[in-house]
This record gives structure tokens, sequence and C-alpha cells, in this order.
């Protein structure tokens, strides 16, 4: 599916390139609809220009070295983060990737890229949703409670600091996320706050969810509402897609990534708005997944998988895949996550569990932390009706809110690149 | 691809490998103390349907040990050969590379369009390696392609796949990857033209046509940019099953 998605994504992509270049004066977003714009994201002639190519190091954290990593895990070893670095002493920025997104995932490139321009060393960590920080760096291995999540966050950026002592030069220390890890940002400053580790100069949430749990229900719903009989009838739905595919190849005759190409599978494919919302349900629900089953198989099972199993290289995982994948979120939520925290406080209360997970937990401190700025777009898929106006309201001049970009879709957009480096260049936004 | 020798020894060699190792138990080992999940497959999943997730892979216990092996071959062999290949050669030479290799391999695309009957195909192909031989001196340079001849890539799993025959079990076959009964004998059966009739057997020097086996495998895999175990999902295998199973049916009803 995923590769069908991307070549759709990628082919539809080029479509921008006819359209010239773009005058650096204004925020020029091509397009209005923010499912497009969360999918297909800034085309390339929108793009800003970024180096190619940039001095990289993988390192690798082991939080825990005593722990006994299953044998169905045998490929994982230890956390890897990745450091981009500049010869000569400078500030450093962590950031943190959206959910499920590994170190390297395009949008964290992109990222390191930018920060690496504008005279950064960066060091890019994983998503706590993403298998390999569950495994290696997660205390509770049991990801979604923000403060949780946080304290792991910061551990691992102490002992990749530690590491990199001797090995370049910092002055001062910054840090950034999108998505989840926007918000993850949020309470990872609240902590260093009370550690002052690191003493942050300055930090930018980049599309946060103001409320994790209403953002995961949104995009939990864009599956199911956008692929006729959910997941249980996916077949009818990619047989659908990829009819579409193949006629489009008998048609052209061949196959290539090029402006034309793309513009003609572009033109074509008939319910595109609900394609582009199943591919990001899609998405969202692959990351889910791998999450829970990570998760699962961690605490002993029970949930997904068996208790008391043992499983090793040779196991068939697909049962468990197909049970993850008709897992939400929410259902993770109710079910694994809130009796999970419901250990440790028998008090507490769903709502309270939900409350705790949003920029609302933290409005006295973020009201007056002026390190802490907000971007954001005005038809971000993930937030609801007031969720701008509160960001606004609680962060006041420090929120840079663009009428258009979807979740994350202008992360690259040059207007975008330029505000994210003077936010942290400047010392005030 | 595989020059005459490697062909003879290597088919046995999968197979017996087959054999082998088919029985290797794919479900989880359980003990007294195994409880049910709460989130149980009989109550999830509509089993009057069918899942394109669940793919036939009666070997998968064989594919699942041999996808093990390849992600450490890739890792301590093929990935460090790559990545020197890519250190010590300009981006320019290794689109020359690129370029020659594709153009040797024409000699399977021009065969399987035949067996297929496309005259389209067949007409291009051969236009195709006709003018980059020459035009594009030796392959070197693929002009083609700029003059609206697009590659039309057949392979004889994709010939045995047009006249209707289905995949079959799917496989992982060692070094090579994902494959299922057909495409393994597909491969197969372009590595013996290639070998008996095709640009090995006109050059009849077995040093030059190793050479072409190394660097075109190498060739490859640097133009291949998956990486094991860097999807960040422990269903790596179940996804890589279905994406493959989905390409290759996308290119036979081409």
């Amino acid at each position: 599916m995923r590769v069908v998605g991307i070549i759709l994504i990628t082919l539809i992509a080029f479509t921008g390139s006819a359209k010239g270049t773009y005058a650096a004066s204004t925020y020029i977003f091509p397009f209005s609809n923010p499912y497009e714009a969360t999918v297909i994201e800034t085309p390339p002639a929108f793009q800003a220009e970024i180096p190619k190519r940039v001095p990289q190091k993988i390192i690798n954290v082991k939080v825990f070295p005593t722990r006994i990593i299953p044998k169905v895990f045998w490929y994982e070893n230890g956390l890897p983060c990745s450091l981009v670095y500049q010869d000569h002493k400078a500030p450093l920025i962590f950031i943190i990737a959206g959910t499920g997104a590994r170190y390297d995932s395009p949008k964290m490139v992109n990222l390191q890229h930018v920060f690496y321009r504008a005279g950064f060393h960066v060091l890019s960590i994983s998503s706590p949703t993403h298998m390999d920080f569950i495994i290696n760096a997660s205390s509770s291995m049991v990801p979604g409670d923000l403060a949780e999540d946080a304290k792991d966050l910061y551990r691992v950026m102490c002992l990749a600091t530690e590491k990199l002592r001797n090995k370049i030069a910092v002055t001062d220390y910054y840090l950034t996320g999108y998505s989840l890890g926007g918000i993850q940002s949020a309470f990872v400053t609240g902590i260093d706050e009370e550690q002052q580790s690191l003493q942050f100069k300055k930090v930018l949430l980049i599309n946060p969810p103001v409320s994790l749990y209403r953002s995961v229900s949104i995009l939990d719903r864009l599956l199911d509402e956008n692929i006729p009989g959910g997941i249980n009838n996916f077949k009818a739905w990619l047989d659908d897609v990829m009819q579409n595919l193949s006629d489009i190849y008998k048609e052209m005759g061949y196959f290539e990534f090029s402006g034309e190409y793309i513009y003609k599978v572009h033109k074509r494919y008939p319910k595109r708005e609900h394609f582009l919302r199943a591919i990001i349900g899609l998405s969202f629900r692959m990351s889910s997944s791998n999450m829970i089953f990570a998760a699962d198989i961690m605490n002993g099972g029970g949930y997904i998988t068996p208790k008391n199993v043992e499983m090793n290289y040779a196991t068939a995982l697909t049962p468990y895949a197909m049970v993850a994948s008709r897992t939400t979120f929410v259902d993770y939520f109710h079910q694994y996550l809130f009796p999970h925290a419901r250990l440790e406080n028998p008090t507490l209360t769903e709502n309270q569990l939900i409350d705790r997970l949003s920029l609302n937990h933290m409005e006295t401190y973020l009201r007056q932390a002026d390190k802490i700025g907000v971007l954001h777009n005005q038809d971000d898929i993930i937030l609801d009706e007031g969720d701008i106006a509160y960001i606004r309201h609680v962060f006041g001049p420090r929120a840079q809110i663009y009428p258009r970009g979807g979740h994350c879709g202008n992360m690259n957009h040059p207007e975008v690149v330029r505000f994210i480096i003077n936010f942290f260049n400047t010392g005030e936004d | 691809m595989i020059d005459r020798v490697a062909f003879t020894t290597w088919l046995p060699m999968i197979l017996f490998g087959l054999v082998l190792l088919a029985g290797c138990s794919t479900l989880p080992r359980t003990s007294v103390e195994t409880e049910p999940p709460l989130r149980k497959y009989d109550e999830l999943v509509d089993q009057r349907k069918t899942h394109p997730l669940e793919i036939y892979d009666p070997l998968e216990g064989f594919n699942r040990g041999t996808y093990r092996f390849n992600y450490y071959f890739d890792k301590y062999i093929f990935l460090p050969v790559v990545n020197a290949y890519d250190f010590v050669l300009p981006d320019y030479v290794e689109d020359r590379i690129s370029c020659f290799v594709d153009n040797v391999f024409e000699f399977n695309n021009l065969l399987n369009n035949i067996l297929q009957g496309k005259l389209q195909g067949t007409g291009i192909t051969l236009s195709r390696l006709i003018i980059n031989s020459t035009v594009g001196i030796g392959g070197l340079w693929n002009p083609a392609t700029g003059w609206g001849m697009h590659e039309q890539p057949e392979d004889f799993g994709q010939t045995l796949g047009y006249y209707g025959a289905g995949g079959g079990p799917y496989l992982i076959l060692p070094i090579l990857g994902p494959s299922n009964l057909r495409d393994t004998i597909g491969i197969a059966g372009d590595a013996a033209s290639f070998a008996g009739a095709g640009p090995v057997a006109w050059v009849e020097n077995n040093a030059a046509s190793r050479s072409f086996t190394g660097v075109s495998s190498v060739d490859r895999r640097h133009r291949q940019s998956f990486r094991y175990y860097q999807s960040g999902s422990p269903f790596e295998y179940e996804m890589v099953r279905l994406i493959y199973t989905k390409k290759r049916e996308l290119e036979i009803s081409r």
C-alpha cells in the first residue's frame, strides 16, 4: 500500500515544477486543500534550497544496557540518533520526530539540513512512538503518556550530549519537534526547567496537537471513514487503487517519474480527496500498529499478542499485524495506556488523563515561557475548531500561524524555513 | 545477473535450502502459562473476506530465516562494497555504468517482449538497443529515452504471468530478496537465456562476463534504496511481501 501511496504522491508532487520560481517576499502556498498539502507537501519549485550533503554521524545511545530485548526484535540494539555537526563551536539543536517517525524520516532530514545551514549542530531523535525508542529508550515501554515520554527523551538528550562532549564544541542548547514531537518539546522543556541540565535557550513547537486525544481521534477516523467498509474491506479499496494504476500504466505504455506523467495520474484519479484522507489515515494506522505491537511485546503481551509466549525471527507476525491494524490509537488509549497510568495512580480518571495529554495541562507555564514559540497552520487537519484560537490566546505574539499548509505540509517552504531560522537566531520571535 | 557457472551451482543450492529449512515453526512457543490476548484475531478479522496482507506463504519459516540472512549479508558484505563503490566513483561514472548495465540487460526485455507477442514493446526495445548501443556509445548513454522511447521492462516471470501463471508460494531468495515460485523460475529462465544466447554467450570470455556479473550486482544494489529494518515496522516482512506481490501484479497487468 505504502508504495502505491508514495508512487502517487511523488508523482503528484512534481506537478508544481511547471509553475516557475517562487517570489520570496510573500507566503504563497500552492494547495488550498489541507489534505493535499499534508500528503503532497511543498512542491519542489516552491521549496527552500537546502544543502545536499552534510557531515553526519550516527550515535547509538544505549539507555538500558542490561535490558534483555525479546528475540522477535533480534535486529534491535540501542537507539540510533543522528548528529549533523559543524567543524567549529556552535549551538546544538535537538529535533524530535512526529508519530512513528525515525530520526532520518524525510521531514527530519529536511530540518537537519535547514539547521545545519543556519549554523547549528543538529541531533535528531526518533519519536518515542517509534519501535526503536520503545524498545531501547522508554522506561515504561508504554508510549503516549507525554510526561513519561518527555522524561525518556530528556534522558536520551543528556546521554547523547555526554557522548558528544569530546567530539563537538557546543555553546547553547535549543529544541524543536514537529507534530507529536512538537507537543513533546513543550513537555521536555518543562522537565528542563526543573533539572536545568541543558537549559534550552529557545524552543519551537511545530504543528503540535493541542490535545493528543482529540488529534489521534481525528486521525483514527480518517481511515475508517474513507475506506468504505473499513479495514476489513481493505482489499476492495486496494484493488481499486491498483486498477487505476494499472490503467494509467497501460494507457501511457511506460512508467516514469516525470512531471508530465504525474500530471496525468493526478488528473485521472477520481476520488482524490477521499483517497488522500485514506492515505493519511492508513499511514497513521501503520504507525500506531507498529507502536502497539512493540509496546505489547516489551510488556510481556496480553493486549494484541498472547501473554507468556516466546517469539523469534521465524515467528509469523501476520496475525498480530491484522489485529494491530484493527486497533485504533483511541482503543489503545482506553484499553492499554489508561489502565497502565492507573497502576501508579488508582484515582486517575480517563478524562483526567486526556487533559494531562494536552497543551492545556501546561498552560500556566506556556503563557509566561518567553523562550517557547509555536508554528502552526490555520488549516491543520489534526486540529479541532477553536484550537488555533486557543494557541493564539496562550502564546500571543509567540504564535506564528500560516493560513495554509495542512499538517506539516509547509515545513520546507522558504517563508517557513526563514521564520524557523529567524526564531532561533535572533533570540526573539 | 548470474553467469553460466554460477547459475548451475546456484539453483540446486536454493532448492536444497528450501527442502531443508521449510520445517521451521512459525508459531510462537507456548507454555502452560500462556494466556490469550485481550484483542483477538477471531473477533476482529472478518474471516469471510480475503485480506491483502495474508499472502500465500507456506515456506514462511524458511523465508524469514533467509530474510534475516539477507539482512546480515547486506550489512556486512553487500553494503560495504556498495559504499566503497559510491565513495570511489564520481556520480557521473556511476550513471554511465548504470546505463551500460541496463543496455546489456535490454536483451532480456527484448526476448520477453517477443515471447509475449508485444509488437510495440519489441519494436521500442529493439530501437532502444540499437540507438543506445550506437549513438549512446556502447550503451554508456541512454539517448533513446530522451527521444520518447521508454524502457519496456519485461522479464521471464512477467512472461509466465502474462500466460496466466499465478505467483505460487512467496519466496525470499538468498541475496536476491523477495520473489515467488513463478518469478524464481523467471529469474532462472532469464539467466539461462542470457548466458546461453545473450551478451555473455557472444563475448565468450569468462573473466569479462564475471566482472560484468559483479559490477551489475553492485550497480543494482546501489540504485535500490531499500535498507533492512529501517522501516520502523516490526511487520516489515509482511509489508515487503505485500508490496512485492502488488508490484508484480502491476507489472504483469501492463
